[in-house]
């Protein structure tokens, strides 16, 4: 601690913190550009000048940058002197010189760090005389937009995206007064954590491409606090809307888990909800087969039929889908006809997952507390492309030697270059074990190719090594035998040690190993941390409800023993191998499937009723450190849809079972009561009622201008604003917004001359970069540990011929993201990846098709030669880009 | 007045170099057998130090105080590095400087002996010499030196039995005037963008690749072998105020015979103009920098000021590389400004703002008032840069240096710069000045 003054008021701070950061903490307005919170120092801008004086007798001070000024104690400093105003002003007017100016057609206006640090600043007269100079713009894919002559030169992109994301292809190129930060070529950014680059880049020259397709201003904005779903990390996001449209997705702060940074998937991935091909209304298939639209209440009539005539029930629930609609749908067919929709290697594997967090549950690490660890053993995972968050933070983990060595050499953590230049490439060991080369091997010791049964096996080597009592593997090669003791050394000495599992190779000893190494380390040593990723995001939730996976249901069709199934926001074909899954729709009678996408299953169903997707809905999902948090709902959609657990509430109540809950805060009730394993989740975000000083929280920033004119073409009177039945946030810009707000109810960033996302966001966090005031959103389950955890039997089930296994794309695995256009254009080709001896085996050179049959189903792709790849291993595109539903990894005869 | 001659002793007439048997014939590789012989590994930084060699690269920073920053391995082996770096920078881009490219044409062996002797004295196992773009012919030239050094055994493992081992490289500029900022230098040699490093934390503490680093200048190193052969005190003695030692001057511009030559420090500036053969064309001297472009302006009232570190900085400039440019009285000093801000706004390195978009500007400013469309409240202008573009202000030196020049001109030549603004001239819109003055 240290005790500084700042315009003559005393505080006590971090004397490990610089005098920006510290200030900003202290609530002081100070304009910086190249600062940021995870990117720390570098005093490139020179924005954040201010007077330092030497002691209390110095009445001349000298001009500091307070960024580059640590927070010694005693120190005095003013942020109002007139000659540092004077250097603030004169700062904005030097970049100003070859800005634009065009804000008003400009995608960052209203939201630009920009405009607010001007303003702030206090520029408004231009002096300089002369032409402006220009750049040309890039095609950047997708994603991204780029318009170079907006950039002040702070440097932030290239900072954020080599230094942070390790990017490559983003550069600064040239010098002087000419510097342009862009790709050697046109094309999509490699990295994928490029997104970011749209809120690190403090004005419009990185753009949300997807926005602007469909532009409106951020105060023209309507936003609800939401959760990700498309991985198992349950990154907190900003969905924001206009006119029944999702317009973006924005990162929402969580001091635990995203805290800035969401990766490409999760940004530009929510464009399914505005496809034209989604179920809109009602529809039932006709004589002809054609489905076609009912009104609400013929539907009504028609589904009392359908439940009166059926003959067995089963319910296929969804990883995807919230707590609250699989629970209602399991109250709608039963507990006992109920399944959780995964497909039987899934769900083995998750049910393990499930098991390992618990039994570790103190010992489970956030994504942040990932960033904090010193030594990584990776079992299995290619995280960036099934967690891709964790593989950010992981960058950061291996940064820990880096700041060790800062330490020692008395260089503060903030010091971002100087940490830098003396880290290089000493960096904190990251060992791991994965079928095929990843993207993070650039960062991996002695990365290790082995499939799964060989990965299981390294874990439960590693896991004795460290302690006696772990199960012994039987006969290891004398080459693992020396890595096995290596890792176990290293983990060993590490200060706070992580083990990653994850349940995409479908292998459920993998996990059970990762819990055996983090039993034998914890022994040693108490910070060991667990980081346990599974497939979707709410798969652990689904394997606390209910353990039993898709075969239950698609049996139940198979042996006639039920003749209706109804699948809430599911595809049959993305569980089930293709032919099980279109007998099984074909033999049931009645095939209600309640979606907001076009999947296959929707488009064979007998009856379809439109969910609401994460946009339409509120809901609750459980993320793999099992951590239950809630989203709410966006906005209403123009269209007759709802929750999906509305129509499974409305269809057990035609069906003779009204259930007693009506609204959300029942609804929680009950799951809680029924299923106590999720005791808690009703502290998620406040309950319907909640009210600060008698307001509800607004979804729309407090400039929102449009509301009186959006449905001027209807009718001229403003619409008074929806209800909204189920949360505590108001459809419109009217309630309490601030800092005494719950943090799960903070739709959007915004806060007094601050407009930005990631700067706004400071006045809402108890330091800046930490925690939010009112603790992150989310209640821990699984809490309370057995205590008497054992140590898995090191069981192993190895395949000896070809095997198939899953190869995962963040682009293409994740089947609602891949239905977002601007994901679909970076979408894979779908290949068969096998290494070169093995393609030699099978007679094949690449780009030769092979014709591999699994399970019964055949698949034709080219081929592609991967020297990571282990012998007579091939690797299968999983997902919508290659195959679906397959239960990998399996043995094969190619 | 005759020369001292030190430095440029064995340098010939006619500039062709001093290959090694010659070399050592004049007396060369002594020091180094002196050094590893006589005086352990941490005892020839005290010698250095006990001299007063002050750099020669323009900062003047005591270079045995520097060494003395460089951590010491020779208790704690376990602890040392992977690599102890010297690195000389040998980026000669100061306007109106080349005394280095003298050195290292005429000379060679004399930088790598020094290159070896300091290498041992701060422990470093690699050595650079981080040489200007251009300089190609001192490249072909060291790296024969070199050649002969290692053949002789002076330079590689075990030299000459002492268990002392050296690698020595030459690396060639890509070419920017920034490499020669000693952190820079050290960013352009890892492979980045060369962009300064603030500081602390200093080179020795981290350094090339993050190592323990010292960088210094040609011919400050140059010094090195003859304090180690002739001693410290024949070395103070050469001075002839307090800085000890010879100094390598330069004249370019408006002088009759341009050229360099070697005198002790504290030389007076009449005495280095007058050998230089005064200004040209008999006319008069109206000012000149002292040492390279970024030293502000010495004039007339100047010319006995001595030539050491603290007598230049009396008279308001600096030492610096100490290679003067010089300008007669029919030298409009608008055009010079113009031409100096024009380099230094080219050669910044873009990193922070000031420097980057400040230099543009009065660039800007400087070429209006030269073709007469000066506004009034342009030298107000020029003024506040000239203050916001100050030491402290911005990242690293450059732009302060940069102002060097364009402050004393403001002080000393005011009036002329003031009656560049056409008395007619009234301030035009904005939009008028720009379309009247694209760029």
């Amino acid at each position: 601690m240290a005790t500084i003054t700042i315009d003559g008021r005393q505080f006590d701070v971090d004397d490990t913190e610089n005098l920006l950061a510290a200030a900003l903490s202290k609530g002081f307005d100070l304009p910086y550009f190249c600062w940021h919170p995870e990117l720390h120092s570098v005093g490139a801008c020179r924005q954040c000048a201010v007077k330092s004086y030497r002691n209390d007798e110095d009445e001349q001070g000298m001009i500091v940058m307070a960024c580059m000024t640590p927070c010694a104690d005693g120190g005095r400093f003013e942020i109002a002197d007139e000659q540092a105003a004077e250097m603030r002003r004169q700062v904005i007017e030097w970049l100003m010189i070859n800005h634009p100016h065009d804000c008003p057609v400009c995608e960052e206006g209203g939201e630009c760090h920009l405009q607010d640090m001007t303003l702030m600043a206090g520029h408004t007269e231009r002096r300089y005389r002369g032409a402006k100079r220009t750049h040309k713009n890039q095609d950047l894919g997708p994603f991204i937009n780029h318009e170079m002559n907006r950039c002040i030169a702070c440097y932030r992109c290239v900072r954020y995206y080599r230094d942070y994301a390790d990017g490559d292809d983003l550069r600064a190129l040239g010098s002087h007064n000419n510097v342009y930060f862009g790709r050697d070529s046109d094309g999509a950014f490699d990295n994928e954590f490029s997104g970011n680059l749209v809120e690190v880049c403090p004005t419009g020259v990185f753009t949300d491409k997807t926005l602007g397709a469909h532009y409106n201003r951020k105060w023209d904005m309507q936003n609800a606090p939401g959760i990700c779903s498309h991985c198992s990390l349950g990154c907190n996001t900003s969905p924001g809307s206009r006119q029944g449209l999702l317009k973006r997705i924005q990162n929402r702060y969580h001091g635990e888990i995203n805290h800035y940074f969401l990766c490409d998937r999760g940004r530009f991935g929510a464009g399914f909800v505005n496809r034209d091909d989604r179920p809109r209304q009602p529809l039932v298939r006709n004589a002809s087969g054609v489905l076609e639209p009912r009104e609400m209440e013929v539907m009504r009539d028609t589904m009392e039929d359908v439940f009166a005539n059926a003959r067995g029930v089963v319910g296929v629930g969804s990883p995807r889908a919230s707590l609250e609609d699989n629970f209602a749908l399991r109250h709608l067919v039963g507990a006992a006809n109920f399944c959780n929709g995964m497909n039987s290697a899934d769900s083995a594997a998750s049910l393990a997952a499930r098991d390992a967090i618990a039994a570790h549950a103190e010992r489970v690490a956030t994504l942040r507390e990932v960033e904090s660890c010193d030594a990584v053993l990776i079992l299995g995972e290619d995280v960036t492309q099934t967690a891709p968050r964790l593989a950010l933070s992981l960058r950061q983990a291996r940064r820990n030697k880096h700041l060790e060595h800062a330490a020692a050499n008395k260089i503060p953590k903030w010091h971002a270059r100087a940490v830098r230049d003396i880290g290089q490439d000493n960096n904190s060991p990251i060992f791991s074990a994965t079928t095929a080369a990843t993207r993070l091997d650039d960062i991996v010791l002695t990365p290790q190719r082995m499939r799964p049964a060989a990965i299981a096996e390294l874990g439960f080597a590693v896991a004795h090594a460290l302690d006696n009592n772990a199960p012994e593997v039987k006969q290891l090669a004398p080459d693992t035998r020396a890595l096995v003791d290596a890792i176990a050394a290293t983990l060993k000495g590490a200060k706070k040690p992580l083990i990653i599992a994850g349940t995409s190779l479908g292998d459920p000893a993998i996990v059970k190993a990762a819990a055996n190494a983090t039993r034998a380390l914890a022994a040693v040593n108490q910070a060991t941390r667990l980081f346990v990723t599974l497939a979707e995001a709410n798969s652990l939730g689904m394997a606390m409800m209910e353990e039993r996976g898709i075969d239950h249901a698609l049996t139940a069709i198979e042996d006639g023993s039920a003749d209706t199934l109804v699948v809430m926001q599911n595809c049959l074909y993305e569980r089930a191998p293709e032919a099980r899954a279109e007998a099984a729709i074909k033999k049931a009678k009645n095939v209600i499937v309640l979606d907001h996408s076009m999947t296959r299953t929707v488009g064979e169903a007998t009856h379809v009723l439109p969910a609401g997707s994460f946009a339409e809905a509120d809901g609750t999902l459980v993320n793999n450190e099992a951590r239950a948090q809630r989203f709410f709902q966006v906005f209403i959609p123009d269209a007759p849809m709802q929750e999906g657990w509305r129509w499974a509430a409305d269809l057990a109540e035609v069906a003779g079972h009204k259930p007693d809950w009506l609204g959300m805060d029942d609804l929680i009730k009950a799951i809680v009561a029924e299923c106590p394993q999720f005791a808690g989740i009703e502290h998620a975000a406040p309950s319907q009622s909640f009210r600060k000083f008698g307001m509800r929280f607004p979804r729309s920033p407090h400039r929102f201008s449009g509301r009186t004119a959006l449905y001027a073409n209807v009718d001229v009177r403003e619409r008074r604003p929806e209800v909204d039945q189920d949360s505590p946030l108001a459809y419109s810009m009217e309630g309490y917004y601030g800092e005494a707000q719950p943090p799960s109810t903070i739709a959007y960033a915004w806060s007094p001359g601050w407009d930005s996302n990631q700067a706004a966001i400071t006045r809402f966090q108890d330091e800046v970069g930490g925690h939010l005031k009112g603790g992150d959103p989310g209640v821990r389950l699984l809490a309370a540990p057995d205590g008497n955890g054992e140590f898995s039997p090191a069981d192993i089930a190895v395949v000896d011929g070809w095997q198939a296994v899953p190869m995962y794309h963040i682009f293409g695995s994740e089947s609602q993201s891949a239905r977002a256009p601007a994901i679909a254009e970076r979408m894979p080709k779908a290949e068969y990846r096998v290494n070169a001896t093995s393609a030699k085996a099978l007679g094949l050179a690449a780009g030769d098709s092979l014709e591999l049959t699994m399970n019964g189903e055949t698949h034709a792709y080219p081929l592609a030669v991967d020297p990571s790849l282990p012998d007579r291993t091939i690797g299968v595109p999983v997902g919508m880009h290659g195959v679906c539903g397959l239960p990998l990894p399996m043995e094969v005869t190619p | 007045m005759d020369e001292t001659k030190v430095l440029t002793q064995r340098i010939r007439d006619d500039r062709s170099p001093v290959w090694i048997d010659d070399y050592m014939d004049l007396g060369g590789y002594e020091a180094l057998k002196t050094a590893l012989s006589d005086y352990g590994p941490a005892e020839v930084g005290p010698l250095i130090k006990e001299a007063g060699l002050r750099g020669r690269g323009g900062a003047g920073f005591p270079t045995g105080v520097k060494w003395s920053f460089m951590p010491r391995f020779e208790d704690k082996p376990d602890e040392r590095p992977a690599h102890v770096y010297l690195v000389v920078n040998a980026d000669e881009m100061e306007p109106g400087t080349f005394k280095d490219r003298l050195l290292m044409e005429g000379d060679p062996h004399q930088l790598i002996e020094a290159m070896i002797i300091s290498s041992y004295a701060i422990g470093a196992d690699i050595a650079y010499v981080f040489l200007r773009g251009e300089y190609t012919e001192c490249r072909r030239r060291l790296q024969r030196a070199i050649d002969e050094a290692h053949e002789k055994g002076y330079l590689g493992d075990n030299i000459l039995d002492s268990g002392f081992s050296l690698k020595l490289y030459i690396h060639m500029s890509a070419g920017r005037y920034i490499c020669g900022e000693e952190s820079a230098l050290l960013s352009a040699l890892e492979g980045r963008r060369a962009v300064p490093r603030h500081k602390p934390p200093f080179p020795a503490a981290s350094g090339l690749f993050g190592q323990p680093t010292t960088v210094n200048n040609v011919e400050t190193i140059c010094n090195v072998p003859h304090i180690v052969k002739n001693g410290a005190e024949w070395y103070k003695s050469l001075g002839l105020n307090k800085d000890g030692g010879t100094k390598l001057f330069g004249a370019s511009g408006h002088v009759a015979k341009p050229g360099l030559a070697e005198f002790p420090l504290g030389v007076k500036l009449g005495d280095v103009l007058e050998h230089f053969g005064g200004i040209r064309h008999g006319r008069k001297l109206k000012g000149l920098l002292p040492g390279g472009g970024s030293t502000p302006f010495l004039t007339p009232d100047h010319l006995d000021t001595p030539m050491d570190y603290d007598g230049v900085g009396a008279a308001g400039s600096r030492l610096g590389t100490a290679t003067m440019v010089v300008f007669d009285d029919h030298t409009p000093i608008v055009g010079v400004l113009k031409n100096l801000e024009h380099f230094y706004a080219q050669e910044s390195c873009g990193w922070c703002t000031p420097c980057r978009d400040g230099l543009p500007w009065v660039e800007k400013m400087l070429v209006n008032l030269e073709a007469g469309k000066g506004q009034p409240g342009d030298l107000e202008l020029l003024d506040l840069h000239v203050k916001l573009l100050g030491p402290g202000k911005t990242f690293c030196a450059h732009a302060p240096g940069a102002m060097g020049p364009l402050e004393a001109g403001l002080k000393y030549y005011r009036d002329e710069l003031a009656a560049l603004i056409p008395d007619d001239a009234e301030r035009l819109s904005r939009t008028e000045a720009a379309n009247a003055n694209p760029l």
